[in-house]
């Protein structure tokens, strides 16, 4: 335990400010999340692994010498189709029946992408080095990297032109659709199997985006990707399906918590810490609801 | 007195007989048949929610890594200060009698299985309130959670892991793989009797009540809540018997890759269950049987891939086999489960098709 945090108010703001740029990318992919939970009513366990995997593909044209901040564009592209390979190998034989079913088969997934990252990328942990500088806020007492503030920037603006294409485009209103009413869409003419399969695209495009800036701005690990699902499940409950403002609050709130946690119960408590939280607020909730339910009686 | 001897008996009495003789039967694979014991008891106690109450639970390694972790520290702790024990990293400053090791082991192996069940009763009102989907989250997360928490105490070993008390000397070098394997053929023996026990009684069909339409159960008067801590507490109570002997078997604990190792043993469990087919008696122990078989006798093949081949069996179990072995027993052999298959029915479905 270390209180140092409340000893010294500049470490609260420069945790605050962490915790806010790093929570911008979890709304990102819990965006992704939500997107395919309302449309295609599944829980990805895969989520995670797909970020990290977004992740690599920066880290690589890092290796070969191109600038990582092109990942951003370069990973969801190749990722987009990674997600359309899997819609069309797994998901599609899922979709319809229980799921627990499609838990446990994106639970095999996730495994699955885990152990061929180890294999092809190695345990080690790696950074894709953006050489962006930092920047010195209150008299040099604060001190962001850029490059979280360029991967917030991204992030914001990827969120925003997702917003704008579905709201305006037809495969969005198509996706809008199938999500309100899968059956109905189906009689008036919609290729819901063609909406699922770019839901799932879309949702590991978003994956690639938040993965590249996540090898820019912190670090890579085969085994990383469970936390970053465990989050983004726990940012879409709390927000809601279909309320990016909520997802976007409740990520930036998520990304104090863990900085603050950080600071006061050491780093080897912070991935327990979330995922205590989420036992915690899923525990709430239920005790939330049952008591609605008891007032309907 | 004759009518005892039925079909069922003699079997019974088969696999006893073999159960007991199979460690000299096959002395090279002692190890290899007492984890058998333990994966059967875990797919078999996973069974009572995931396949009878349908409350589908990531979340039972967590009396099993507990288990574990309390029968190591008991085992410890009543004879050498634990803290120091696990500072040292096992080395042989301490050394346990005979009768010390059995003693601690004796007592381990009772908290290991009376403290996770009182946990499982303790945290049962508020996660067994959960639904579905919420349900199996939750339950991933708190078996992530205690590997990641019991990974930064240091009383346990933190990190750097946790050696049980090594065997002591009791003359032949076999009677190691001997104590484990009877001691978990014990437990089997003991959670079969157990689960047998259960499932020809009503609480069984309040179980299936609570799967088939929880909310109607409720509604004909049954307090299901009550029934679902009840059967989860059962699951806890052998799940952390498992463990225990799991962490005598292995002789070293680490947090997250032997204890709460939801990844592996936490998916392992439900696997096990779906392969051989969920809510049935036998299910668990076919598809455990099955399952540890493959897993052992292909793993030297994949060398280094086994666990892109255990991605690759979880989707294809659970994508082209989710009803598992008995599910396909059952509906090839219908007769043999006892049910009635009107032949004009059949051939009516069999046109609409």
């Amino acid at each position: 335990m270390d209180f140092m945090v409340f000893q010294y108010p500049m470490i609260s703001v420069q945790a605050c400010l962490d915790g806010i740029l790093l929570g911008i990318l979890f709304a990102l992919i819990a965006y992704g999340m939500a997107l395919q939970w309302g449309v295609m009513n599944i829980i990805n366990i895969a989520q995670g692994d797909l970020v990290i995997l977004g992740g690599y593909i920066a880290y690589f044209m890092y290796l070969y010498g191109i600038h990582p901040a092109w990942g951003v564009i370069v990973s969801p592209i190749i990722m987009f189709f990674v997600g359309i390979a899997i819609y069309k190998l797994v998901i599609n034989k899922v979709v319809d029946r229980d799921l627990f079913i499609s838990i446990l088969a994106t639970f095999g997934i996730s495994i699955l992408f885990m152990q061929l990252m180890n294999f092809a990328f190695g345990a080690d942990v790696v950074l894709a080095n953006s050489d962006y500088g930092t920047t010195m806020l209150f008299n040099s007492n604060v001190v962001l990297p850029n490059s979280k503030i360029f991967s917030a920037f991204i992030s914001i603006l990827f969120a925003i032109c997702l917003v704008i294409y579905m709201k305006k485009s037809k495969l969005g209103r198509a996706i809008r659709a199938t999500a309100q009413n899968a059956r109905a869409a189906k009689i008036l003419g919609v290729d819901t199997e063609k909406v699922y399969a770019a839901t799932f695209g879309i949702n590991a495009a978003l994956c690639g985006v938040a993965g590249a800036l996540i090898s820019i701005t912190f670090t890579i690990h085969p085994y990383m990707g469970l936390p970053y699902t465990i989050r983004s499940f726990m940012i879409v409950i709390v927000a809601g399906l279909g309320n990016l403002p909520g997802v976007a609050m409740s990520g930036m709130g998520l990304g104090v918590f863990e900085e603050f946690a950080d600071y006061i119960l050491g780093t080897e408590f912070r991935i327990g810490s979330v995922f205590l939280l989420l036992v915690l607020i899923l525990v709430y909730r239920r005790f939330k609801l049952s008591r609605k339910r008891e007032y309907l009686k | 007195m004759f009518k005892m001897i039925n079909k069922n008996s003699i079997l019974y009495i088969g696999i006893l007989i073999f159960g007991i003789a199979a460690p000299f039967l096959f002395p090279a694979f002692k190890v290899q048949l007492s984890i058998l014991c333990v994966l059967i008891v875990l797919a078999t106690t996973w069974n009572i929610q995931g396949g009878e109450m349908g409350y589908n639970s990531f979340g039972n390694i967590l009396f099993y890594g507990l288990g574990m972790y309390l029968c190591a520290s008991v085992q410890v702790g009543m004879f050498f200060p634990l803290a120091e024990w696990t500072e040292s990293g096992g080395e042989k400053t301490f050394v346990h009698t005979p009768a010390q090791f059995f003693q601690g082991m004796a007592v381990g192996l009772i908290v290991a299985a009376v403290v996770p069940t009182i946990v499982a009763g303790l945290i049962g009102y508020s996660i067994l309130g959960l639904r579905g989907h919420y349900f199996a989250i939750c339950t991933l997360g708190l078996g992530v959670a205690a590997g990641e928490i019991s990974g930064g105490i240091e009383i346990i070993g933190a990190g750097q892991g946790f050696t049980t008390p090594p065997f002591p000397d009791v003359g032949s070098l076999d009677s190691r793989g001997e104590f484990f394997y009877f001691l978990s053929f014990f437990v089997l023996v003991l959670t079969f009797i157990a689960v047998r026990g259960i499932y020809s009684t009503r609480f069984k069909l309040i179980l299936n009540a609570i799967r088939d339409n929880e909310d109607k159960a409720e509604a004909m008067g049954i307090e299901t809540m009550k029934y679902k801590i009840v059967g989860w507490m059962i699951s806890a109570f052998f799940c952390g018997l498992a463990g225990g002997i799991m962490g005598g078997l292995v002789g070293y604990i680490d947090s997250t890759d032997v204890a709460f190792d939801g990844r592996e043993m936490g998916v392992f469990m439900v696997l096990m269950a779906i392969l051989g087919g969920k809510g049935t008696l036998w299910g668990p122990i076919i598809g455990a049987t099955v399952f540890h078989i493959f897993k052992e006798g292909f793993w030297t093949f994949f060398l280094g891939w086994q666990y892109v081949a255990l991605g690759v069996l979880i989707v294809v179990i659970v994508i082209y086999f989710p009803e598992g072995i008995m599910g396909w027993l059952r509906e090839k052999y219908p007769e043999r489960f006892g049910e009635v298959v009107d032949e004009r029915d059949r051939k009516a479905q069999v046109e609409l098709k």
